[in-house]
């Protein structure tokens, strides 16, 4: 049991520190940075799926005014480190996917760039290719582990007698479609090659892991690369790892020694350049016993990966986390495909993999004649299931309960299509959403004392909307037993001291629990009173939590869905949350946290779909005209609450991490008030009207 | 081809040449080194670039520099008195009408062309009444900010936010 910290600071609501400078404009994001002269890079890209590069004619763009060097795989200088295959730049004359970077355009302004870059003559020899993915593959594989050193397959008992002995089975398989993370700012770096020393402005959820992946491609010792990035202009995991543009500008870099490269994505190129959720399909199976018990359970899923470079989504690792039941697997499973390499994007595996089983357990509700929030309350395990470890605390109960309370699910008539007002058709649905408690190693805080009764904290820890600059900053005022406006907080920047990546809900409690050891050896050390410059640098201490305990955040959502008798419209007039999520730092911003992940997921459940397009193998509506998130009409009324959740067990603050669990869950709920409105089940997102309109 | 041009910028006259080629949000953010807004899609779909422009809001990427000579620009930067933000800026704080913030300098030009455009009685899409003055409903809010993309997902909280600068 760690020793919780005492709650000061932490539980108060400062508005963001950097807020002003945010509402102002002059926060200063990757392409922001003020830079002396810089040039301007653009990429010319593969529009071929499969293929090998004959020729590269770059005599007209060279040709142009004001271009000073266009690199090709005929003259890009050979990387160190080919290892992570999405990093090789121009390393080979072979074609991966559509999109792939074949060359890439230096000039002194953008416009020019660009033209030149239009201008650049790549002859490419294709190859048949290979972009769908489907269930009845007879090549889909199974992967050695899958994203977060998950097992790829797990059993327990025999499924086949626990379906057998139901009285009620589900056996139906869900889609989730492909999406794009799509943060507000694109990728962007800025990059300055001076005597062997690269400086990088960048758009990263880790100053450190960037500047690490950099270094290993080019050879360098990470002292060499500097990498700065205050804010971040979100990132939903599409920036926690170095993607090929910081490659390719410090490639741009080194041609040009002393001269700053500018190089900013466009929207369109990140549909095939940092990464997306993998489509995937799901066959859930669950039995039920007469009285609303799981007799079986099993989630077999299938994801795609490229065929350069590997990433298993993982799928069915929440279904070893939620329910009991006796006979249980699950299982993942791959297609290696001409495609874009997929990535992390808010809650990886959870995200998606919440979505069939929840939505199986409202059709398997509904055959038990059970409500779908007795039914989950029915299930609930006394142990994780597949682990066997207590949970260091687990309130999905009482999220459910509290949930269904702040709701009014108490009036409603659980009959399908009952309900019909001024041409709508009105239902209501409820899933529950889960997150692990991540810890990432790796982490250390320096913390020094600047007179008078000034503490600087640095740990090069990133916000990329989460709130850091702020909450970190109570933890650490917490920690040091001071006011919060005695704390200077410094993050985004390799020159202070290491952290690990903003990514899997861990930033609070990893970089938390690195400053509350920082304070607490600074107070052993140099007592409460001490002299300007004490200072004192420690690393994350070890814990041993995660063998004795199974440590996950959970939550209730409910939704109301209206869909229009005529049309089939879709609308969600109202979201409602509650979570169970460890200590709340600082209210105001976790809710923000909360409503956001559960907006994302609407959007997911109404819009969000990456179009394939076979005969190419590109996304097809690689914009934000056609690639459609939530605007703001979609999204009436959200609420997210939280119970009073004590887990001394997580780490010293008992916090749990809050940035993803929102999108969990919520793609469920809503398909489950759409077939409470309607008597349809959907089992596809997205949620379109076309599924409504017989 | 070049072309010059005088823009007034949160005050500030200003003179450039310019690309014939360069959009007035690059010439704002290259040209003259005004980053506050923010480039998200570079065709006018996301917001992030929005200004008020002549007083009025515009994104900037959507047309060329050259054909603004002469204008006033007005950037979420420029807002304030200098001293103090302006109100719906800080509404923003109060209410944590955003997070990553990228999106913010957009939603928050928006939303002071919003305000202007209510009082001075313009219609919306989801206005009832065409003839009665312009009402500052959620509904309205919703509908006139549906511009300017947040990928965080700050929107019920921009609405409220909106409306508290008004106040």
């Amino acid at each position: 049991m760690t020793d919780l910290l005492r709650p000061r600071a932490m539980g108060r609501s400062p508005r963001r520190v950097e807020g002003p400078a945010k509402v102002t404009g002059t926060a200063p994001y990757a392409s922001d940075q003020p830079v002396h002269d810089p040039v301007h890079a653009w990429l010319v890209q593969a529009e071929v799926a499969r293929g090998v590069v004959t020729s590269v004619d770059t005599g007209r763009a060279l040709a142009e005014e004001g271009v000073l060097t266009v690199l090709t795989p005929d003259n890009a200088p050979r990387l160190a480190s080919t290892e992570d295959a999405e990093l090789a730049a121009l390393q080979s004359h072979d074609v991966d996917f559509r999109g792939q970077v074949l060359a890439v355009v230096v000039a002194r302004t953008p416009e020019t760039a660009r033209h030149a870059a239009s201008l650049v003559r790549v002859v490419v020899e294709q190859r048949p290719h290979d972009v769908r993915l489907s269930g009845d593959r007879a090549d889909l594989y199974a992967p050695e582990q899958v994203n977060g050193g998950f097992e790829t397959d797990t059993a327990e008992g025999d499924l086949a007698a626990g379906l057998a002995q139901a009285a009620h089975v589900v056996d139906r398989t869900y889609t989730t479609a492909w999406y794009n993370n799509n943060p507000l700012e694109p990728h962007a770096t800025t990059a300055v090659w001076s005597d062997e020393n690269l400086l990088l402005y960048d758009s990263t959820q880790g100053v450190h892991t960037t500047r690490e992946a950099v270094a290993e491609t080019f050879g360098l010792s990470p002292e060499r690369v500097h990498v700065i990035s205050p804010h971040v202009g979100g990132g939903f995991g599409a920036k926690g790892t170095a993607h090929v543009h910081a490659i390719l500008a410090a490639m741009a870099a080194r041609a040009l020694p002393d001269v700053p490269v500018k190089l900013a994505l466009t929207r369109q190129q990140m549909y095939s350049l940092v990464g997306y959720r993998t489509p995937t399909i799901q066959r859930v199976r669950l039995g039920g016993s007469a009285d609303g018990r799981l007799t079986a359970l099993a989630v077999d899923a299938i994801g795609q990966t490229s065929r350069f470079k590997e990433f298993a989504e993982q799928t069915a690792v929440p279904a070893r986390t939620m329910y009991a039941a006796p006979h249980r697997r699950t299982t993942h499973r791959l297609a290696a495909l001409d495609v874009p390499v997929p990535a992390w994007m808010r809650a990886p595996g959870e995200c998606p993999g919440m979505f069939g089983p929840e939505v199986a357990m409202d059709e398997l509700a509904i055959a038990c004649g059970l409500d779908p929030v007795e039914f989950r309350v029915r299930n609930e395990p006394e142990v994780e299931p597949e682990s066997g470890k207590p949970f260091s605390s687990r309130n999905l109960v009482a999220c459910l309960r509290e949930g269904a309370r702040r709701f009014g699910w108490s009036h409603r008539d659980p009959t399908p299509g009952a309900r019909q007002e001024s041409g709508w058709r009105v239902g209501t649905g409820v899933a529950a959403s889960t997150y692990p408690v991540n810890r990432s190693p790796g982490s250390e805080a320096n913390i020094r004392f600047t007179a008078p009764g000034r503490y600087r904290v640095e740990i090069g820890a990133a916000d990329i909307g989460t709130g850091t600059w702020t909450s970190l900053a109570q933890i650490a005022a917490d920690a040091l037993g001071v006011d919060h406006g005695d704390v200077e907080l410094r993050i985004g920047d390799t020159r202070l001291p290491k952290a690990s990546v903003a990514g899997g809900s861990s930033g609070i409690t990893s970089w938390g629990s690195t400053v509350v050891a920082a304070a607490r050896a600074f107070r052993e050390k140099f007592g409460d009173r001490p002299d300007d410059g004490d200072e004192t640098c420690v690393a994350m201490p070890e814990s041993s939590a995660s063998d004795d305990y199974a440590m996950h955040a959970f939550g209730a959502q409910f939704a109301e869905v209206r869909v229009h008798v005529d049309t089939g419209e879709v609308r969600v007039p109202r979201l409602l949350g509650v979570f169970a999520v460890g200590r709340v730092v600082n209210p105001r911003l976790a809710r923000s946290q909360l409503v956001g992940g559960m907006t994302m997921g609407l959007s997911m459940a109404l819009h969000e779909h990456s179009l394939l397009d076979e005969r190419f193998g590109h996304v097809v509506n690689h914009d934000l005209a056609e690639y459609h998130i939530a605007t703001n009409s979609d999204v009436p009324d959200v609420e997210a609450h939280w119970i009073e959740e004590h887990d001394p067990h997580t780490n010293p603050m008992g916090t749990k991490g809050i940035g993803e669990i929102g999108i969990v869950g919520t793609a469920a709920a809503i398909v489950n008030a759409a077939h409470h409105a309607t008597g349809i089940r959907v089992r596809d997102l997205p949620l379109t009207l076309d599924h409504f309109v017989r | 081809m070049d072309g010059e041009v005088e823009l007034r910028v949160d005050g500030r006259t200003r003179r450039l040449r310019v690309d014939n080629r360069t959009t007035l949000l690059d010439a704002l953010r290259d040209g003259l080194g005004v980053t506050s807004p923010k480039k998200g899609c570079d065709h006018g779909q996301c917001g992030a670039c929005t200004v008020l422009l002549d007083g009025r809001r515009a994104v900037t990427c959507l047309s060329f520099a050259v054909v603004h000579d002469g204008a006033e620009v007005v950037t979420a930067a420029g807002l304030g008195d200098g001293e103090r933000l302006h109100p719906v800026q800080e509404a923003f704080l109060d209410r944590d009408a955003f997070q990553c913030g990228f999106c913010t300098p957009g939603q928050v030009c928006s939303a002071v062309g919003v305000l202007d455009e209510v009082a001075a009685g313009h219609p919306s899409a989801v206005t009832a009444d065409l003839t009665g003055p312009a009402e500052l409903s959620p509904e309205e809010v919703r509908e006139r900010m549906s511009g300017n993309l947040c990928r965080c997902g700050a929107y019920v909280r921009i609405v409220e936010a909106v409306r508290d600068g008004a106040r």
